[in-house]
């Protein structure tokens, strides 16, 4: 693993993307310069007021948003192409992840997989962080009945078991991508309602918003101009958290043969197929799991010094 | 060596934020010292570094700040260049601390006594017994009711009041040379606060305790303190004995200090009187209002207010005074509709104001307004003061654009504010800024009347002053109607015409301002006015001598509703009547209601008697 030998001609992509994961944990300035182009002002600043974790873990996300856009681009070989006739093959120059059961190429397979895995991942995190701030602001804004039934609704979803919630969804429907999404955003909607509802009813009961009843104001404008600004950090940070969760979910699915079907894969998938590498300690069994995991811990160190922020500013 | 001082602090400097940030001064050097027994107040306002200061005592600085030049000797020890052991030992030993809040210092899920003897134990000076026997003395001496067990309680069983006591037993117990008190008393009603300065002064006057005494009220200081320190901006402006601090002050801030204290009171042009067939801005009768369920009878499950009826002619102010838990937040929250009523009429210019808040007009919206007593939860932190202003202008009269930031403009230079901080979020201003903004929203909708919910309160003595002057300013030129409420008598008394007084919900007194002068008035009015504190040393002493008597004795009270909510506290209670009857309403020759059994000849004779005591 150590031994990488990196030929700039045959593989320029793989060798420094596998690099760059490292190289950000270790060299931090470097790196903003190709990112800060896309939001010049907004970056700067977030950069600026990052520290050094929260800024790896910046990175770390990052690099594999960007690898799910251009992931196919850059692949060396097709996503589903058996390219190498060793199976479980070591690190190579021809193949610097080695090779899958089949003899696929490991980093392209990655390189695919990456858009299921964080598109995926980030649609249900969107979707499930929206509908829940929705309707916990709504809940809180609204009269105690509609509080109450709302929240009566979603305990009874929370006390459904997600995973095996969405193993019987889609054992029944099938498995598909907008089947994938619907099922894990529904699965975390809840608890985004819950965090949404009780952060909202604390902005409440202030006094601004009192000012705000008094002056003859509707709930809508109440909603969001005067709660939504002020719970919006605590429920970004649990959008993070909720992504994180998203990932696991989606690659447990994945593993039990449930997820995204064949030849495709995400890096769940990518961890079952070739999980009869592991007693020979092979890079295709690794190299996913070695993904998902700098995945989740970037977006934890993100998230982390999202919170702590947002504590310390008060939601200003 | 036994003339030698038992605190001295020599050329102090706290500095707040780390040697690579921004570093700011907070105290600037700052020299004092204390003779063994004597008690010193440490008096600013609020970032004058009073409580920095008093914490260096123990060696201690606040997350953040450092201490970062001078001496400090307590006793025998130079507390700055004490180990962290060192300090432990300090502060079991020799330095206790009394903190302002004392619910946020008792941990409610043990009993009292377990946390008043904890520091002895701790730092094992003495045995579990010999701890609670001290104790129970301690209780003793700050007049706590029942001491043998008031230990076995739990802090939420306590008042307020007493809970400030118990902590002060609680520092008193390892036998301190020194105790720092910060702000003890900032936080309880005044008719509490005697209370707890009564058994205070007794306690350090018992003991020969070393005392320094934080705060920032004069008044207050007055009765504790034998010298008196004045901080401005962590700099110390005059150092003196109470009499001639009070008496002939040197620095010009002291005067200003001084000044704010014993406000003049405002001569009031009384409003004109439109005709009599002119309905008052706001009537309100028989009103009631309260928390939680709704019985059978409409009648809430807790009631905050209970038949109070009050009215207000245009452009005059109606002070609303009362301990807290009297109900007078909620009557403001009634008026604006923030609150439901279970009974009674509101009506406003003459018409029925409906008790549902999106039931109201637009209009009605507009011409009352509400200003809390918190400018730091009642502006949203997330908007710029040009955004907080904006919203009514374009809510109420639909101003955009250039026109709304003119008007905004106006309304900053209005309340005297630059125009500069327009851009700021709130988190940028200072308290009083905070609160003129606070204002400045109100007057935006250009209303008939404000509710004023403890505007002052939370601000220091100078700064209160200048809103309160604000306050008169705006009424004069603009008409304006207040609805002013405070626990504060002497702010009441320079701003209002005329005067509710609140018990738990009962309007048991109400009149013309100057009702609150001079006797006879209901006994709790007489109680409230007799316990603002006066600016002048002994006067905590002379009053302390009315304090002691004991209550008229009282059987059991009859189950009815109406009875006197004062009867349990009432010093001039009369058994077989306060207990049995309702009492009606009387009128005294001053023109002023009163809810009280006693003629007003009698109350006269008694309340003349109490303030002249023998």
């Amino acid at each position: 693993m150590m031994s990488q030998p990196t030929n700039p001609h045959h593989v320029p992509h793989a060798g420094t993307e596998l690099y760059d994961v490292r190289r950000d944990e270790l060299v931090v300035e470097p790196a903003p310069v190709e990112v800060a182009p896309l939001k010049q002002g907004v970056f700067k600043r977030l950069v600026h007021r990052f520290s050094v974790l929260g800024l790896i873990g910046l990175l770390m996300v990052a690099f594999w948003l960007l690898v799910a856009f251009i992931g196919p681009l850059v692949a060396p070989y097709k996503g589903g192409a058996l390219t190498s006739t060793e199976i479980f093959g070591r690190y190579s120059a021809a193949y610097p992840l080695g090779t899958d059961y089949l003899g696929r190429d490991m980093l392209s397979r990655i390189l695919y997989g990456a858009r299921y895995t964080v598109g995926l991942a980030l649609a249900a995190a969107v979707l499930a962080s929206v509908i829940g701030t929705f309707f916990g602001l709504l809940a809180a804004v609204s009269g105690r009945v509609v509080d109450e039934i709302l929240s009566r609704l979603f305990d009874a979803l929370i006390s459904i078991p997600s995973k095996v919630l969405a193993l019987v969804v889609i054992a029944a429907f099938g498995s598909s991508i907008p089947m994938l999404t619907t099922v894990a955003a529904a699965a975390y909607i809840p608890g985004a309602f819950r965090i949404s509802r009780s952060l909202a009813v604390n902005v409440m009961s202030l006094e601004y918003v009192q000012v705000a009843r008094a002056r003859g104001e509707g709930i809508f404008y109440i909603a969001r101009v005067e709660v939504l600004p002020n719970m919006i950090h605590p429920m970004l940070a649990d959008f993070g958290l909720r992504f994180v969760f998203i990932v696991l979910l989606l690659s447990g699915l994945s593993f039990l043969g449930l997820g995204v079907q064949p030849p495709n894969a995400d890096w769940g998938s990518l961890v079952r197929e070739n999980i009869g590498g592991l007693s020979e300690g092979a890079p295709a069994v690794l190299m996913p799991a070695i993904a998902i995991a700098t995945l989740t811990i970037g977006m934890n160190l993100l998230i982390d010094n999202l919170r702590r922020r947002s504590r310390k500013h008060g939601g200003a | 060596m036994a003339e030698r001082d038992m605190i001295e602090v020599k050329g102090l400097r706290v500095v707040a934020g780390a040697a690579p940030g921004p570093v700011t001064e907070i105290v600037k050097g700052v020299d004092f010292s204390v003779k063994k027994g004597e008690v010193l107040a440490l008096i600013g306002e609020s970032g004058s570094g009073k409580t920095t200061i008093a914490l260096s005592l123990l060696g201690y600085a606040r997350a953040g700040c450092a201490i970062s030049g001078g001496s400090v000797r307590v006793g025998e020890v130079e507390v700055l260049s004490l180990d962290a052991k060192g300090r432990r030992a300090l502060r079991a030993r020799t330095v206790a601390y009394v903190a302002q809040s004392a619910s946020a210092g008792f941990n409610p899920a043990r009993t009292i006594m377990d946390q008043v003897i904890e520091p002895a134990l701790l730092h094992r000076l003495m045995s579990k017994e010999a701890a609670s026997a001290k104790a129970i003395g301690l209780f003793r001496s700050l007049a706590l009711p029942a001491p043998e067990t008031i230990g076995e309680r739990y802090p939420h069983q306590v008042s307020g009041g007493q809970l400030q006591r118990l902590m002060a037993a609680m520092a008193l117990i390892t036998d301190p040379a020194v105790v720092v008190f910060d702000e003890p008393t900032t936080a309880l009603d005044v008719t509490t606060q005697i209370e707890v300065l009564a058994a205070f002064k007794k306690v350090i006057r018992e003991l020969g305790t070393t005392a320094v005494y934080v705060s920032h009220d004069l008044a207050v200081v007055a009765q504790m303190a034998d010298r008196i320190v004045v901080l401005n901006g962590g700099a110390v402006k005059e150092n003196g004995a109470v009499a001639q601090v009070l008496d002939a002050p040197v620095d010009a801030y002291t005067r200003q200090l001084l000044a704010a204290t014993r406000r003049p009171e405002a001569v009031l042009t009384l409003p004109q009187n439109l005709g009599k067939h002119v309905p008052p801005l706001l009537e309100i009768r028989g009103l009631s209002a309260g928390y939680g369920r709704i019985d059978r009878q409409g009648a809430p499950a807790v009631r905050v207010l209970d038949d109070v009826s009050l009215s207000i002619p245009r452009g005059s102010t109606l002070g609303v005074i009362g301990e807290s838990g009297s109900g007078k937040t909620t009557l403001a929250r009634v008026v604006a509709g923030l609150v439901d009523r279970a009974r009674g009429e509101v009506l406003f210019n003459g018409e029925p104001l409906n008790a549902q808040i999106s039931r109201r007009t637009p209009e009605q919206y507009r011409q009352i307004q509400i200003v809390f007593q918190n400018a730091d939860t009642a502006l949203n932190p997330s908007h710029s003061i040009a955004d907080i202003l904006g919203r009514p202008l374009a809510f109420y009269h639909h101003l955009r654009g250039s026109a709304a930031k003119k008007r905004m403009l106006d309304l900053l230079d209005l309340v005297k504010l630059p125009a500069s901080i327009a851009t700021r979020t709130p988190a940028g201003l200072s308290g009083g800024q905070k609160q003129r903004v606070n204002l400045a929203r109100a007057l935006a909708a250009e209303p008939a009347l404000i509710l004023c919910d403890e505007v002052t309160s939370a601000l220091d003595t100078v700064v209160g002053a200048a809103i309160l002057d604000l306050l008169a300013e705006l009424r004069r030129e603009l008409g304006v109607s207040y609805m002013f409420i405070s626990h504060d008598i002497s702010t009441v008394r320079a701003i209002c015409d005329e005067v509710i007084v609140l018990y738990a919900g009962h309007r048991v007194e109400a009149g013309q301002r100057e009702v609150l002068a001079a006797p006879p008035y209901h006994p709790y009015t007489g109680l409230l006015v007799d316990s603002v504190p006066a600016l002048k040393p002994g006067w905590l002493d002379a009053r302390r001598d009315i304090v002691a008597t004991a209550l008229p004795a009282m059987g059991e009270s009859a189950d009815i509703a109406e009875l006197c909510s004062f009867r349990a506290r009432c010093p001039v209670r009369i058994d077989g009547k306060c207990n049995v009857t309702p009492p009606s309403l009387k009128k005294l020759p001053s023109g002023a209601e009163i809810l009280c059994h006693h003629p007003a000849a009698e109350l006269n004779r008694l309340q003349t008697v109490e303030a002249t005591p023998a």
